[in-house]
């Protein structure tokens, strides 16, 4: 299979010092914070990637470099073999421009209040020049909706419907990929389901690439080819669904899948898991998740480990084998 | 048993009058939650389970208010008290830990500060005494170093940090009950386990009643004792967990626990219900889930909505779904 998108060494650095006068009196040194590092997979075509993490770990940064809504500070994202920050060729730029598109988490703040659901949904291939004659109307059957709801503004829908609406407008001008950022966590478990299987459904008929941002395991479960697991800006594992949820082995993916909620767990007393996600603009040296590891040694509070191939996964942990 | 509930919720009505007409979010809810015990309450967004919580203990805004129905905090009845009176049980008797734990602590005031204001104004302790009070309220949550921590603002502390300054604030006076409003929803996977870990401690050490308001059936699971699945302001269904998740009866219930990705592990396909909730002002007649169920009959388009009571099992259906073998044989 060839990779679609292949993201190599990608780095992002956000300064996050105080202005410049408050550094002076205070006495303090500029402060950064490093959301990406040194993050590198692939996607491969018309396959869902499932990007999980807890809050802080630079899962959506990732996204947002791939859309090229963020530049990266180093390292490069390349779709298709084109490299968006670095291409030079406008007519190339512009194709894989509108062959990527992004479903965003909140369905009432990504749809303007002000606009029409049919030009919502047309804008993508109208600021093209392209035509947009009954466009709308098509989309909105294929996601769910019904033609007349083209002239109905946002505040109509509900919010399943809202991400209906989304989808559709991500899908106008014909992309191959789909970036989807939290796309189902504002809204209730029945329409999540409908929501999901109508990406299924899309991805199956349209032949779309999914790469899917979550931080709720059961749905990257359910939804994805294969999945990198991040802490703090850092992929510390990389593997198929199969490989990953039967036998998870960097201890970090073992604590996030011990500490979700399940069904069978009437009662279920197991000692949560310690200490919280450390500061990102101090992390803390070597391995950093070494702080709450029950397994760190010596090796893991002096070296960052690096992503190593152990039986079909890639894992960055000093121990994994 | 025969000891008074903690908290008991008799056929409660809550009603908001509109220009359209008087909507229910709350429509004949009874449950009791008893010392030492856990209530879930799970339903998705409208469903009238914040609603429920904030009657209890008095939080209702206007225009909505309470029609009919009773509130008894062990025995005594509340859902009438107002002003001074009802002020003085919330805090006390009664606390309560919000979804969002930034916006329900002061940014201007230290965490001492809230906490001992709260001490002092419930137990009438000293400044030393409260102090020391509130301190031990800080360790018993899990903040390390709490006598350093305690002179620190809401903004100093982490996300899962916070809520535990919430729960300790709402424990600090010994309140009977706790009222949980999503507790976990803003926080990450690992903290939610260490937050339902805390609050299933306090729960039993302690015998506080807790009515746990969430709409993650996983962390119902996980963490309630007994559960209450609300639809369109009624419950669907009341029952221990253990039942209500392995063999639910109420056709509501089935339909969200299957459409949780992980009923469908394996699957290519989620169980979805169809449709959506209806809004409160367009509520169907007969059973208000009946345009979704598969299992609906004529019967269940007419005549009143299905109480628990009139259903004569654990759920408000005339059609509930039988139980599964492995209750059968137990």
């Amino acid at each position: 299979m060839n990779k679609i998108i292949d993201v190599s060494n990608l780095n992002r650095i956000f300064d996050v010092s105080k202005p410049w006068l408050n550094r002076v009196i205070e006495r303090k040194e500029k402060a950064y914070l490093a959301a990406v590092s040194d993050v590198s997979f692939g996607i491969e075509e018309n396959s869902v990637y499932a990007l999980v993490g807890e809050s802080g770990s630079g899962k959506s940064t990732i996204g947002k470099m791939i859309v090229g809504l963020l530049s990266p500070s180093s390292g490069s994202v390349e779709i298709n073999g084109v490299d968006l920050m670095r291409e030079m060729d406008k007519v190339k730029v512009d194709t894989v421009r509108s062959d990527i598109q992004m479903i965003f988490q909140d369905p009432y703040a990504s749809l303007n209040p002000r606009w029409k659901v049919r030009n919502i949904i047309a804008e993508p291939v109208a600021a093209r020049g392209g035509d947009t004659k009954g466009l709308a109307e098509k989309l909105l059957e294929q996601v769910g909706l019904s033609a007349g709801d083209a002239d109905r503004f946002p505040h109509e829908f509900s919010g399943g419907q809202r991400q209906r609406i989304c989808i559709a407008r991500a899908l106008a001008s014909g992309p191959k990929i789909i970036v989807c950022d939290e796309p189902t966590s504002a809204l209730d478990v029945s329409v999540q389901a409908q929501v999901l299987n109508l990406m299924s459904d899309l991805r199956d008929e349209l032949g779309l690439t999914y790469l899917f941002i979550s931080h709720d395991l059961t749905v990257v479960q359910h939804m994805a080819d294969k999945i990198g697991v991040l802490y703090l800006g850092r992929l510390v594992e990389e593997a198929p669904r199969e490989t990953l949820f039967a036998n998870p082995k960097h201890p970090y993916t073992q604590m996030l899948f011990d500490a979700a909620p399940r069904m069978d767990s009437f009662g279920r007393e197991i000692p949560p898991p310690q200490g919280e996600i450390p500061d990102a603009i101090n992390p803390p040296s070597g391995c950093a998740f070494h702080p709450r590891c029950p397994m760190a040694t010596e090796v893991c509070r002096r070296e960052i480990p690096a992503l190593r191939d152990i039986s079909g996964a890639r894992v960055a942990c000093h121990l994994a084998e | 048993m025969t000891k008074t509930p903690v908290l008991s919720v008799r056929d409660l009505i809550v009603e908001i009058p509109t220009r359209r007409g008087v909507l229910r979010p709350v429509d004949r809810v009874s449950y009791d939650i008893h010392s030492g015990q856990i209530l879930g309450v799970v339903g998705e967004s409208g469903a009238g389970k914040s609603m429920t919580g904030n009657a209890v203990i008095g939080l209702l805004d206007r225009p909505a208010r309470i029609t009919s129905g009773e509130i008894l905090l062990s025995g005594e009845p509340i859902h009438q008290l107002q002003g001074e009176p009802l002020r003085r049980l919330r805090g006390k008797r009664m606390g309560m830990i919000f979804q969002d734990p930034l916006t329900s602590l002061n940014p201007l005031l230290t965490v001492g500060e809230q906490l001992t204001e709260t001490i002092q104004e419930h137990l009438g302790l000293s400044n030393a005494d409260a102090r020391n009070r509130a301190i031990a309220a800080l360790e018993e949550v899990g903040i390390p170093a709490a006598r350093q921590r305690i002179d620190s603002y809401p903004h100093e502390f982490s996300g899962g940090m916070r809520q535990r300054v919430v729960i300790a604030l709402a424990l600090c006076a010994e309140p009977e009950l706790i009222i949980a409003d999503e507790p976990t929803t803003a926080l990450d996977v690992s903290v939610q386990a260490q937050i339902i870990a805390l609050l299933k401690r306090l729960c039993r050490e302690r015998g506080v009643a807790v009515m746990l308001v969430t709409h993650d059936m996983g962390v119902i699971a996980e963490a309630a004792d007994r559960v209450a699945v609300m639809y369109a302001g009624r419950l669907a269904e009341l029952g221990a967990v253990r039942d209500v998740v392995m063999s639910p009866s109420h056709p509501y219930t089935a339909g969200l626990m299957a459409s949780t990705p992980l009923a469908s592990i394996g699957q290519k396909r989620l169980r979805q219900i169809p449709g959506s909730m209806p809004r409160l002002g367009a509520l169907p007649d007969g059973c208000a889930f009946h345009p979704r169920c598969e299992r609906a009959t004529d019967q269940c388009k007419t005549g009143g909505s299905p109480t628990i009571a009139s259903g004569g099992g654990r759920a408000a259906c005339i059609h509930p779904l039988p139980a599964a073998k492995s209750e059968v044989t137990q």
